[in-house]
């Protein structure tokens, strides 16, 4: 299967510290893949940039075979590749329709069939509608993050810590509705604190470690590797 | 309540407003009453343009004062008669502009010429963040208001001298009238997408950004449509006042403004306008009597004399910013649905 995203040589760095150390990866098209790695190893950081939120100096970042690195967040999104931030980021202050309609802002067609695609995924969202997006449960407004970045019609979603700060029962529908929409076509890249959630769930995954691969396999094969049980045990940080 | 019931219950509510502004002028011309709905309505508009800016898309500027000055000049150095411009530029000899437009072009170019401006500010002023950007818009305020007043520009500005007999409106519906057209554009952005992008951004700048809204054209609209706007109002101030001096324009005006924003409700149109009403009643009218020395008697009631409205005025302020922190209307819009709420609740607690 061809690769839906083609990362080469990508380097970031914050004020003279790099966070990201020249990684390549590539999103097969239709997988679920993911990014695990500790805290501060550079995986939103690769998200943020991919996004276009956050610039790269040296990198080649190839979406269905066309050159994306330094275009405009808002081109990216038209492309087709859309993030679910860290920590949901909900807009607090506007209602759970607002922001769906903000989700689809660079579209010009109609919304109504899209409404009712996120609503038969997340029915929960369709009761509170009305409803600001602030007063929602953390579990609800992953929803919402989620069905947000969904109104955009993306190939490629990108998730950030979906599971963050949320009870693991809502951990669970989150990754039954992640597996939900890579079975209707769309590419997931996902990163995750939480890797035994995001090994079970993954084709691919990667593991990332101060800002380098140190990793690459199956999914369910990194599950049960050793090392990788160590890694997420502080290892890599003992070793530096 | 049924939509169509409100409705006509709304366009009922400002027919009746209209009504009112008419009457007024007829029963009691030249009355504070008629000061009051007058420059209650300009600073309304201002008001409006302002929380546009710092409720709607959460950009703290206080340049409002700098655009109003722009919007001011430019409707009275354009509407002036040909006739007596030489007696107004008598410092210039006549000034360098020798026609006379049109009133409501004089306004709308005065919204064109503030908007260029803020357009032209906003290039490198919106780069910077909430205090930064109060910081840099008020030195653009500051900046042009010396300059209006600079020798070098007295054909055009008439230097530190008056602006005078231009056209001025003369009753108090045609002033209802520009402002209700102009707020309801502004409301009709903050309802349209493009105002649904400037509420996202406010709420939270990266995802707004994730979602593919561009930032800093959107903010960079906000800004301009405000000081469009803030342009008009000045040109509005102007024809209130009848005379136009750039020192009229300092900061303290635009704290005024900000602080109607503030008691009305960040974020709320109709808390603005009620709360620009409110203000100006206070300030010009209803605590005058505070101004006067008042005898009981032989008893000179103490502390009453001039400057004392101003104390009061800023204690209630005190009071409002520290008990009603969230304004008149916080985020709220004025609505039947809510007064019929408020009415019910109240009935419920009766029974009690």
């Amino acid at each position: 299967m061809s690769n839906i995203l083609e990362i080469r040589d990508l380097t970031v760095s914050y004020g003279g510290i790099e966070a990201v150390k020249g990684i390549s990866l590539d999103v097969p098209e239709g997988e679920i893949v993911t990014l695990i790695g500790a805290n501060g190893a550079g995986k939103s950081t690769t998200l943020k940039t991919i996004a276009g939120l956050v610039k790269s100096k040296t990198a080649s970042i190839k979406f269905m075979g066309n050159e994306i690195s330094g275009m405009t967040p808002d081109k990216i999104v038209t492309s087709g590749i859309t993030l679910v931030p860290e920590g949901r980021r909900v807009f607090p202050n506007l209602t759970v329709k607002e922001n769906l309609r903000i989700g689809a802002y660079l579209r010009k067609d109609s919304l109504e069939a899209d409404f009712e695609y996120v609503y038969g995924l997340f029915p929960r969202l369709k009761e509170r509608e009305w409803q600001l997006a602030g007063t929602l449960s953390g579990g609800e407004q992953q929803m919402l993050a989620v069905a947000r970045a969904l109104m955009s019609k993306p190939k490629l979603i990108m998730m950030d810590e979906p599971s963050l700060g949320l009870a693991p029962l809502v951990v669970k529908s989150i990754f039954d509705i992640i597996k939900t929409i890579n079975e209707q076509g769309i590419t997931v890249l996902l990163i995750e604190q939480n890797a035994n959630m995001a090994l079970q769930a993954a084709n691919t995954a990667y593991v990332l470690e101060t800002g380098r691969i140190t990793m690459t396999g199956a999914g369910s094969e990194l599950l049960r590797d050793e090392r990788i049980k160590e890694a997420y045990l502080g290892k890599s940080k003992k070793e530096k | 309540m049924k939509k169509t019931t409100k409705n006509i219950i709304y366009i009922a509510l400002l027919l009746l407003i209209f009504a009112l502004s008419y009457v007024v002028d007829i029963i009691a011309p030249y009355s504070m009453l008629v000061t009051v709905l007058r420059k209650g309505a300009v600073y309304a508009l201002v008001a409006v343009s302002m929380n546009l800016l710092n409720g709607f898309t959460g950009l703290f500027s206080l340049g409002q004062a700098g655009f109003m000055l722009l919007g001011a000049y430019t409707y009275a150095i354009f509407t002036i008669p040909t006739a007596v411009r030489e007696s107004v530029y008598y410092y210039y000899e006549g000034g360098i502009i020798n026609f006379q437009m049109n009133m409501i072009l004089a306004m709308l170019l005065a919204g064109v010429v503030a908007a260029i401006f803020a357009y032209l500010i906003g290039l490198p002023v919106l780069k910077l963040k909430s205090d930064y950007l109060a910081i840099a818009t008020l030195g653009f305020a500051e900046i042009v208001r010396a300059l209006a007043q600079w020798d070098g520009f007295g054909k055009i500005t008439n230097g530190s001298n008056l602006l005078k007999k231009f056209p001025v409106l003369d009753n108090t519906t045609q002033y209802f009238l520009i402002v209700a057209i102009c707020i309801a554009v502004i409301a009709m952005l903050i309802h349209s997408t493009y105002g649904r992008a400037f509420k996202a951004i406010r709420d939270d700048e990266i995802a707004a950004q994730a979602m593919g809204i561009n930032l800093a054209r959107h903010e960079q609209l906000s800004f301009v449509i405000s000081a469009f706007f803030a342009g008009i109002g000045g040109a509005l101030l102007a024809i209130f006042q009848t005379t136009v001096q750039a020192n009229a324009f300092k900061s303290a005006m635009t704290y005024e403004i900000l602080l109607i924003v503030v008691i009305g409700g960040i974020g709320s149109i109709t808390g603005s306008i009620l709360g620009s009403f409110l203000f100006i009643a206070c300030s010009e009218w209803w605590l005058r009597f505070l101004d006067e020395p008042m005898f009981i008697g032989t008893f000179q009631v103490p502390l009453l004399r001039t400057g004392f409205r101003m104390v009061v005025f800023s204690v209630i302020i005190m009071i409002v910013v520290l008990f009603f922190r969230r304004g008149i209307m916080g985020d709220k819009e004025f609505s039947l649905d809510r007064i019929a709420k408020l009415f019910r609740k109240k009935a419920k607690g009766d029974k009690k």
